[in-house]
């Protein structure tokens, strides 16, 4: 059983040491997409096992919990790898298109498997501390794909993001060892029950201290600074993965610990998390607002779309966390796959600055058709994930008559509208300044393959979970269900009968 | 002994507070190191201060003796250094490069990545 | 760095120090010791040559680059982690072969964790030896 949790998590090293081995030549692109559709496959197993039969969880070594390793999975951690998989696969494409030979020989497709490691790892742990450490291991991975390549840009983003992200680890770690002195355990599961002969004030502060660490990590108001300065710096695979999976292993953090453990007086801690998600949603969006670059515009969007999942969260009710689930799957999609055609914008375009690109719909209609599916679900059109994801949340907050934060959310959205709307008329419509041609058909049939192919792919599901959301909704229902309940994850992990 | 050792935790954040909000790249850098090390304290001394017991299972037994040391924080800390080694070499080597590269390790004035809007 | 004296010594020292790591490393099971402190001991050896005959002399003497080294102590560890399987034991289980045991005797003891505990060598002095070479030769 414990090798379904096993598989996932070593199957990306695996890959990164093969196509560390083979750096430098063609070998190591293909290996890390095999290491990506084995991961894929992987992930997939671990999903079907656990919506079958509940939360799996897994010793390793044979030490028994709560005092060795424990790796588990319920149905949040199992979504949250297939999709980081999914993304793995994606990117892994894209970057045969993308990522030149002189970032290859740095070593670019081994870092890259390592940091999918590390986010596999934050997923399926099941200890506090080894959450700490596979939050570095996917830490130093960014750093070294943040300044890969090492550009004045990447130079400078790298610095910001490298300080700021740094405090949330020691912050993280502070919090960890104050949470051990106050309980003597550090098993999550474990925890859950060891709170309870915890002083609530002392409890609460320690809370917010892993608000502050998770919430750095997240970039949530107002800690979000670090984001912005750095996410348009490195290559687009790069940002894309970065921009779908990293930030939200800070909120998947952030749902566990205040689920699970965190969970003794909702009416402080959560309402705090209230503030902060309007907060982070409104901000980010006027951030996004001022700027003119397609991928600082999307990285302004993270942190607003940020505040969503936290405000799911935040409301603590079955429908809100249904919401937040269905959320975070439908966000990570959408938002790698806008990074994603960034990237083919600037292949064809030239630039991903506003006013100095133009022309696409007219030479590459198909991109045109692919960039209005991720950006409508980002904004919440209906029929596209975004839509029933935005619909769920403000659901939410209308039942327990959060009438402001359902406001701020139907708000936010529209402005997400007017962001969307304004790479649209500057990259599509109006034509090039320059005049250059920006058709497909500048680039080698190999490029367009890799370039289109993800996007295409990422499309298609945004699509699917938009049709037919049925599925997805009773899966988070069952997700949400496992996280406002957690005895079963308890009892699994601590290996206790039911 | 656990009340001092609070205060000198205390003590080192304040140092490291004071050094990060310098602005200064290098001063940051070790204000986080002082930090980091303020962290690993406070863990050490959350598994409570037991002097002169090494926590030594004897000879055929399957539990220690008596009340010995908790080895669990030391490992944490252990764990800890060790990565936080890593993440400071790391951001050692990219202060040099910043220097290099920027040509200054003002933090006000790194305005690559985000240029000031010109209108 | 140009001394004669740190030259010369450093032709002994590097082996000694490479000796005692291993030493370090094989007796890390059950007494203080470990891949950890051995890998840290024996890439002492290789700085102290970098220091004394500058990097390319100690990259030559590595033969393999500190990186790729470092990788293949990451293999090892996962290999050592999935012989479990072989058993149907959970992941990084213990897995031990008594070679030539007798009657009270447990001859000698080979086992997964040692495979283990010479991936962590690895990767300590290939990620220690990387990061130093990295700043000698550009900083």
């Amino acid at each position: 059983m414990s090798w379904l949790l096993v598989a996932p998590l070593m199957l990306p090293f695996a890959t990164a040491i093969a196509a560390y081995l083979a750096k430098g030549r063609a070998a190591g692109r293909w290996i890390s997409i095999a290491g990506s559709a084995l991961l894929l496959v992987a992930a997939t197993l671990l999903l079907v096992e656990v919506n079958a039969q509940g939360v799996v969880a897994g010793q390793m070594g044979g030490w028994g919990a709560p005092f060795g390793i424990t790796l588990v999975a319920d149905r949040l951690s199992a979504v949250m790898v297939l999709i980081t998989a999914i993304i793995a696969l994606a990117v892994s494409v894209y970057a045969l298109a993308d990522i030149d030979t002189r970032l290859e020989q740095l070593g670019y497709h081994a870092i890259f498997n390592v940091l999918i490691a590390g986010v596999i790892g934050a997923f399926v742990t099941g200890d506090l501390f080894n959450l700490y450490v596979w939050f570095e291991v996917m830490l130093i991975a960014s750093f070294g794909l943040l300044v890969l390549g090492g550009s004045p840009e990447q130079i400078d983003g790298g610095v910001k993001y490298v300080a700021l992200n740094l405090i949330a680890t020691v912050l993280f770690l502070a919090g960890v060892g104050l949470l051990y002195g106050a309980t003597g355990t550090l098993n999550m599961a474990d925890l859950s029950r060891a709170v309870e002969g915890v002083d609530p004030g002392l409890l609460s502060v320690i809370a917010m201290m892993f608000l502050l660490a998770f919430g750095m990590k997240a970039a949530v108001f107002p800690l979000f600074f670090w984001l912005p300065a750095a996410y348009h710096t490195p290559a687009f695979s790069v940002s894309a993965v970065f921009a779908g999976l990293l930030t939200k292993v800070g909120v998947y953090a952030l749902i566990r610990c205040f689920t699970l453990i965190f969970d003794h007086d909702i009416g402080y801690t959560h309402q705090i998390l209230l503030w902060v998600a309007g907060l982070t949603m409104i901000t980010g969006v006027l951030g996004a607002a001022a700027q003119s670059d397609i991928r600082k515009i999307l990285s302004f969007h993270i942190v607003s779309q940020i505040g969503y999942m936290v405000m799911g969260l935040a409301l603590m009710t079955p429908l809100a966390l249904v919401g937040t689930v269905f959320y975070l799957v439908h966000h990570i999609v959408v938002k790698a796959n806008l990074f994603l055609i960034a990237g083919a914008v600037q292949r064809l375009a030239g630039s991903t600055e506003l006013s100095r690109i133009g022309g696409l719909y007219k030479s590459a209609p198909l991109l045109a058709l692919l960039f209005i599916i991720p950006a409508f679900s980002l904004a919440g059109f209906p029929p596209l994930s975004g839509f029933w994801a935005k619909f769920l949340l403000v659901k939410a907050a209308i039942g327990v008559e959060g009438w402001v934060i359902a406001g701020v959310a139907l708000v936010v959205g529209l402005l997400t509208i007017y962001s969307m709307t304004k790479i649209w008329a500057a990259a599509f419509w109006s034509p090039h300044p320059e005049g250059r041609d920006t058709s497909l058909s500048q680039l080698s049939a190999s490029d367009r393959r890799g370039l289109l192919l993800p996007i295409a792919g990422l499309a298609v599901i945004t699509m699917v979970i938009g049709m037919a959301p049925d599925p997805f909704a009773r899966f988070a229902e069952a997700a949400a269900a496992d996280l406002l309940d957690p005895a079963a994850y308890v009892s699994a992990v601590l290996g206790e009968e039911q | 002994m656990e009340p001092f050792f609070a205060i000198a935790v205390g003590g080192l954040a304040a140092a490291a507070v004071y050094l990060m909000l310098s602005g200064e790249l290098l001063r940051y850098i070790f204000g986080l190191v002082l930090l980091s090390n303020a962290a690993n304290l406070a863990i050490f001394v959350s598994g409570r201060l037991t002097p002169g017991a090494p926590p030594l299972i004897p000879e055929g037994a399957y539990a220690p003796a008596g009340t010995v040391a908790n080895a669990l924080p030391q490992a944490l800390v252990l764990t800890a250094i060790v990565i936080g080694f890593g993440l400071f070499a790391f951001a050692l080597v990219l202060t040099f490069r910043a220097w290099t590269t920027l040509g200054t390790l003002e933090g006000d004035d790194m305005r690559v990545a985000e240029p000031k809007v010109t209108k | 760095m140009n001394s004669l004296i740190l030259s010369v010594a450093t032709r002994y020292l590097t082996g000694l120090l490479l000796v005692f790591s291993i030493y370090l490393l094989l007796r890390g099971h059950n007494e203080p010791g470990g891949g950890f402190i051995g890998g840290l001991t024996g890439a002492t050896g290789f700085i102290l040559q970098a220091m004394a005959n500058g990097t390319d002399r100690a990259r030559e003497a590595l033969r393999l680059p500190p990186e790729v080294l470092a990788m293949l102590g990451l293999g090892a560890a996962l290999l050592a982690g999935l012989m479990s399987a072989l058993t149907g034991d959970a992941f990084l289980t213990g897995q031990w072969l008594f070679l030539g045991a007798e009657d009270g005797g447990k001859g000698l003891p080979l086992s997964s964790v040692l495979v283990f505990d010479i991936g962590v060598y690895l990767v300590v002095f290939g990620a220690v030896l990387t990061l130093v070479f990295e700043m000698e030769e550009h900083i």
